[in-house]
């Protein structure tokens, strides 16, 4: 029996599974201990709990465990990461390279450290969505001392080139950081053969709680440091005070080592079912796959559907299924998304998209009823569209002068 | 955002959806928005030449279902009066009748944009003069 609705906005969160819940229990109310307390049995537990947290968390991407700054989440470690290099590597340089689809945790970061004196160079994107290597190449200055290029993008799933993105930062005497919060737990990430030298990520992106991440910093080849953002207790090697979640990390650490453990079966069903979802959305008229179909990651489709708007499509089917738009009407911006508008696509193809995004727990059923509701919603709604009337009758949308508001 | 009953009702059972021979003399059509803008509404009324009351009224919007409600429900609105009371028509009354919160206004504003550019389209083709209406900040 079909249980209603339908999750399929895995990018924005994902639900805990209950392996990790198990797990994280006995650390609310039995071992609550406080982590930096040296003393007593209470705070030993606790600093056991977070040190096996942080071999999970480590092994996940390959890291030594002494690299893993437990932080509350990928925005604190985005800011960490790059305001915290900005600080650190001052007398180096002043020069920050990122691209126009980062998440803006990131860009909104580089925007207020211009305001300080950053010079910041924001790359555009092929229509694919990817990083231009020559761009960045030449994008390089002496003065660079960051490349920040995620690893994935949220909203259409590309996975950038970041193996040779990290080697052209290094050839540079650049640090290379990257935003990993949509590719940990998902893809394989190795910080040593990725060449990533600062990364931030989070637990509720892979079936973990929310509250809790992590940013990884190099420690050997080269040893990286990041000025902390927070005055404290000194937590973290120096790097990010404050009394450690020990529930929320260890619940971390188990999300890590089952998405470690269950990646290649996840990502077999899931990729089938998303390639099934989008081989029969893809049959309907004028409907365009957004981002590079090859370079993606194995649970997320963007698709748009011209002539109708993202969310008024929605609205077709929100009460069964959970997912989202790059429409204006979605954000209270009332522009549509920037990420699809940086490929690109015209405002009217921005509007129109929408973003699946598959988890661990979702089936067959739920695929085969989405693509029975957006395919009847899309068909339904052109009917209404004039615009949908005026492409059918030949006439050149383009060429109209519409009143802009 | 949860849309009111009125707006889902309207979305999900959309009245008059459709189009009327915009090259007869006694409809008028009106085409607002832009795509860029995630909204266009395209209205069409049929005027009754004698009377001059609107006997039908026609729409098809692309855009959000506040933008589809507000347009479905200026068409009801429109069926039945005269042309001169259906300049009168102001988007707050839509507003109320619907329930659109702040973010959703424009959609009502853009369906009075509608009505007084068919109502326009209609009297420019009848040898009218076109009315002026007060420019809005949208």
């Amino acid at each position: 029996m079909l249980k209603l609705p339908i999750y399929l906005d895995h990018n924005a969160t994902t639900p805990m599974d209950p392996r990790v819940l198990e797990a994280m229990i006995p650390y609310f109310t039995e071992s609550f201990g406080n982590a930096a307390s040296r003393n007593h049995s209470f705070g030993w537990q606790a600093e056991e709990a977070v040190d096996y947290a942080r071999e999970q968390v480590a092994k996940l991407i390959g890291a030594d465990p002494k690299e893993i700054i437990f932080t509350s989440g990928a925005t604190e470690g985005d800011n960490l990461a790059i305001k915290g290099v900005y600080e650190m590597y001052a007398s180096k340089g002043n020069h920050i390279i990122t691209c126009t689809t980062e998440h803006k945790a990131v860009l909104d970061t580089c925007k207020h450290l211009e305001k300080l004196g950053a010079e910041v160079t924001y790359l555009e994107v092929q229509p694919d969505g990817l990083v231009d290597l020559k761009v960045l190449e030449a994008a390089m200055r002496p003065t660079t001392i960051l490349v920040a290029i995620m690893y994935a993008n949220n909203e259409i799933g590309v996975v950038q080139p970041v193996k040779e993105i990290s080697a052209i930062a290094k050839k540079h005497g650049a640090l290379f950081f990257t935003d990993g919060v949509q590719a940990v737990g998902k893809i394989p990430v190795d910080v040593n053969a990725d060449g990533i030298d600062i990364m931030a990520f989070t637990a509720h992106k892979m079936y973990g709680p929310k509250g809790v991440g992590a940013l990884y910093v190099r420690r050997k080849n080269p040893r990286v440091k990041v000025t902390a953002q927070m005055d404290g207790g000194g937590h973290e090697r120096g790097m990010r005070s404050g009394t450690l979640n020990v529930p929320g990390i260890v619940g971390f650490g188990k999300a890590c080592e089952i998405a470690r453990t269950d990646m290649a079966a996840d990502t077999e069903r899931i990729s089938k079912l998303r390639d099934k979802l989008e081989n029969a959305l893809k049959q309907i008229d004028e409907s365009y796959v957004n981002g590079n179909p090859a370079h993606r990651l194995p649970h997320v489709s963007n698709i748009s559907f011209k002539y109708v708007e993202g969310e008024g499509l929605m609205m077709g089917f929100n009460k069964d299924i959970a997912l989202s738009s790059g429409s204006a009407c979605t954000s209270a911006s009332l522009e549509p998304s920037y990420v699809l508008k940086a490929l690109g696509l015209g405002d009217d193809l921005a509007h129109s998209s929408l973003r699946f995004g598959l988890g661990r727990y979702t089936t067959e059923e739920q695929i085969d009823f989405t693509i029975k509701a957006v395919t009847d919603t899309v068909l339904k709604l052109r009917e209404m569209s004039p615009l949908w009337e005026m492409f059918k009758e030949g006439v050149d949308i383009d060429a109209i002068q519409w009143a802009h508001h | 955002m949860a849309y009111s009953d009125k707006v889902i009702d309207h979305y999900s059972n959309p009245k008059n959806v459709g189009t009327l021979d915009k090259a007869s003399k006694s409809v008028g059509t009106g085409l607002v928005g832009a795509p860029e803008c995630g909204d266009v509404m395209r209205l069409q009324i049929q005027v009754d030449d004698a009377t001059g009351i609107i006997t039908d009224a026609k729409f098809k919007t692309f855009g959000c279902g506040s933008a589809i409600a507000s347009s479905s429900l200026a068409t009801e609105w429109l069926k039945g009066k005269s042309v001169d009371e259906a300049v009168k028509i102001d988007n707050m009354d839509l507003v109320e009748e619907l329930n659109l919160p702040p973010v959703k206004i424009h959609c009502s504003v853009l369906a009075e944009d509608a009505i007084k550019s068919a109502i326009n389209d209609y009297r420019k083709k009848n040898g009218l003069e076109e009315l002026v209406f007060e420019e809005r900040i949208h």
